[in-house]
């Protein structure tokens, strides 16, 4: 059988009481998938939490700096830099990731009603995104790559950073490699029916990864790492900062979508209602994808970037509006119909009728009310002209801390709620905490991202230490810095709570007794009526890759000669 | 397909937000002139000091009420870190890094530019009343990034 969405069972299934005696063979709602195949997915969870609470830590050691509270003696760092870069890499590279990794692999798993098709790729991934993580951790601890997650060139970090940024990325691509096989051999028995909407939307947030990971694959394995080696002389800046960004903007949707697979497919199940449209989910994930040249827009202000290129992907960024006010609309009718069937009433006053009590739906609405305020700012950013005075300021921390710091991170922990119950058949362990938790952290970042936001405006710089600037005196920032540092230590004070929650549930005694369920809601309209052709995934990526060799040649075009002037320069 | 009316509504307003939001920056772009950085140029970061203008970073008049203001980056400071120009000009700011990316800010006004090795930045405003500003790095360029201001002092005509 299958447990598609197509079908969903019109009454709830029995559920076998399970005692604490039989803890460790507690009972998921996937036919045919065994603890062995959970375990790497869990593992990879566990690794993208514990970047997390480093990360986390990171995060508060940089507000109090705001605060002219300066710890790093303390925690034997050499520099507020090197705390950053470790910030950097853990929050955006290994918890998104290995959060995706995870997450993902379970959803296609659920939506195809088996285990993945490879448990040693599942294995292999999760090895590759630990060793990649050990390796990248190593050097950044041991100060030999203070260069922050961007590692701009010139500035050169020793080659184990670069060797564990690329396995990182390839544990990612292990996990393509796992569902395309999964597809092809689903599609077998499977020869006339609609690929489930779960597994469409998890295979072509691959697809789009992997396409746009091409760009810092590129960047680290021809350019970099041969240069930090010593097998090149010299590199160009400014092309190695484009390949960056090809890269560097599509890596938003890729922390994203795994985030809007929750939120259009998972939340309704949650709430009681269900996916409003199949058909526009699957236009939503298949147009982030055609989205993914767009990675000028990072760089409006660069030298070397004819402006046609940058006008033309400002225009494409600008249509990323599209996709996201769908997802938008959807998302807040499918949680509108789950609250009306529970007896929600009035244009909004349905809200207060959403399970609020439960943290994982909780943490996910307010993550999701969040990132309006992300979007919104985001528009300011993509704009030529206003980019000119928020560039390379706080503002721009102020934004994707509403983005990937709220819409990305406190999803990834409203989800680990259900999810760790799903992956270690323990109960959540203090649930009032845990809701608790996710207005801590809400309220946290609403007045980080202020004074963030409202200080870059002002002119304070982006990732500076800023209370040794030797200019911080000709201005007037301090309530900028203030509600920074309040903010900032606020949101750590619930990642705290969060690791409580985490940690008791892990190590608490309490089984479930129920079978765990991916929340998976039902559908309204679709898949029957879905254009065909939205499931004919090879000719989107054909599509896409045409997109990205126009656009991204268009600039290359203009800028060429690469132009190699560069050699390695470490300066912390 | 089956796309809900609401939905479809939403879908078409979102069109005229998205043509009105382009319209109006296009309109704010022409309307202010104001620009963004584009190609001036490249040069090898070693031929910088000995290679004009940069051999000798400073201000000079190029016009009536013009002027270019040559400076180089280099961890951690602006060559040269104070400049003086009268109020009522027209600058032309040009700019190059001798080792790594550098960020051009001068907060209040919409200097804002990255300064990257190999490329010659070009950057112009008006200075219409006499002020300090401060320009100040805003691209993370090593361990003493946080020390790389300037003033840029705005004198009376």
């Amino acid at each position: 059988m299958t447990a598609t969405i197509e079908t969903p069972s019109p009454t709830p299934e029995p559920e076998p009481v399970v005692t604490p005696a039989q803890a460790r063979t507690w009972q998921i709602d996937i036919p045919g998938v065994t603890q062995a195949d959970l375990s790497p997915l869990k593992w990879q969870l566990y690794l993208a939490l514990l970047a997390f609470g480093i990360g986390a830590l990171m995060g508060l050691l940089q507000a109090l700096e705001r605060a002219n509270i300066n710890l790093y003696d303390e925690v034997r760092l050499q520099s507020y830099y090197q705390g950053l870069t470790l910030h950097g890499v853990a929050m955006v590279l290994v918890f998104t990731f290995c959060f995706a990794n995870s997450f993902l692999s379970l959803m296609t798993m659920k939506a195809y009603g088996r285990p993945l098709k490879s448990r040693l790729i599942s294995q292999a991934s999760t090895w590759s995104a630990t060793i990649g993580v050990a390796l990248a951790l190593w050097a950044i601890l041991a100060n030999k790559a203070t260069v922050l997650f961007t590692f701009y060139a010139p500035l050169q970090a020793t080659p184990a950073f670069y060797v564990g940024a690329v396995l990182l990325v390839i544990s990612t691509w292990l996990v393509l490699v796992n569902m395309i096989w999964t597809l092809a051999d689903w599609r077998k028995d499977h020869p006339k029916d609609r690929i489930p909407l779960l597994a469409y939307a998890s295979i072509i947030s691959y697809i789009m990864w992997f396409l746009a990971s091409l760009g810092i694959a590129v960047e680290v394995l021809f350019y970099l790492l041969p240069w930090s080696l010593g097998w090149r002389d010299q590199v160009d800046p400014q092309f190695t900062r484009v390949l960056f960004w090809f890269t560097g903007h599509p890596i938003v949707y890729f922390w994203l979508m795994p985030i809007y697979v929750s939120w259009y497919m998972l939340l309704p199940g949650q709430v009681g209602g269900k996916i409003f449209s199949d058909g526009l989910t699957r236009i939503v994930f298949v147009a982030f994808m055609l989205l993914i040249p767009v990675g000028a827009h990072h760089q409006f202000t660069d030298p070397g970037i004819p402006f046609s290129s940058k006008s033309l992907q400002w225009l494409l960024t600008f249509a990323i509006f599209y996709p996201s006010v769908v997802t938008l609309f959807s998302v807040v009718a499918s949680l509108e119909s789950g609250a009306r069937a529970r007896g929600g009433k009035g244009l909004i006053a349905w809200i207060g009728k959403l399970p609020w009590g439960d943290p994982a739906v909780a943490g996910q609405l307010l993550a999701g009310i969040i990132f309006m305020g992300g979007g919104a700012s985001g528009l300011v950013n993509a704009s030529l002209t206003a980019n000119l005075v928020v560039h390379n300021t706080s503002f721009i921390p102020g934004h994707f801390h509403l983005t990937v710091g709220t819409a990305v991170a406190l999803s990834i922990m409203a989800i680990s709620y259900w999810l760790i119950p799903y992956f270690t058949g323990k109960r959540l362990y203090n649930r009032p905490l845990a809701v608790v938790q996710v207005w801590t952290w809400a309220i946290g970042v609403s007045i980080f991202s202020r004074g963030q936001m409202a200080g870059g405006i002002e002119g304070v710089p982006r990732r500076t230490l800023i209370q040794e600037a030797t200019y911080k005196d000709n201005f007037n920032w301090a309530l900028s810095h203030a509600l920074t540092a309040i903010g900032g230590t606020i949101m750590f004070i619930a990642a705290v709570m969060f690791f409580v929650v985490v940690f008791g549930t892990i190590f608490s005694n309490r089984a479930v007794t129920t079978v765990q369920k991916v929340p998976l809601a039902p559908i309204i309209n679709g898949p029957r009526d879905t254009w065909a052709i939205m499931d004919r995934i090879g000719m989107w990526t054909l599509i896409t890759i045409v997109g990205i060799v126009i656009v991204l040649g268009e600039l290359i075009f203009h800028y060429w000669p690469i132009w190699p002037v560069s050699p390695g320069i470490q300066l912390w | 397909m089956h796309v809900d009316k609401r939905e479809k509504r939403v879908m078409q307003i979102t069109v005229v937000v998205l043509g009105v939001a382009i319209g109006a920056l296009v309109l704010s772009m022409t309307a202010s002139h104001k620009s963004l950085p584009e190609p001036a140029g490249r040069i090898r970061p070693e031929d910088v000091r000995v290679t004009a203008p940069f051999d000798n970073p400073g201000v000079r008049q190029v016009g009536e009420n013009e002027y270019e203001v040559v400076m180089i980056a280099q961890a951690w400071e602006w060559v040269p870190n104070r400049v003086e120009i009268p109020a009522g000009s027209h600058v032309t700011f040009k700019v190059t890094s001798v080792d790594v990316i550098h960020g051009f800010r001068v907060p209040d006004t919409d200097l804002n530019a990255m300064v990257i090795p190999g490329q010659i930045t070009e950057v112009d405003v008006d200075f219409d009343e006499a002020r300090d500003f401060t320009l100040l790095c805003h691209e993370y360029c090593g361990i003493g990034h946080h020390r790389m201001g300037a003033d840029i002092v705005i004198v009376e005509n």
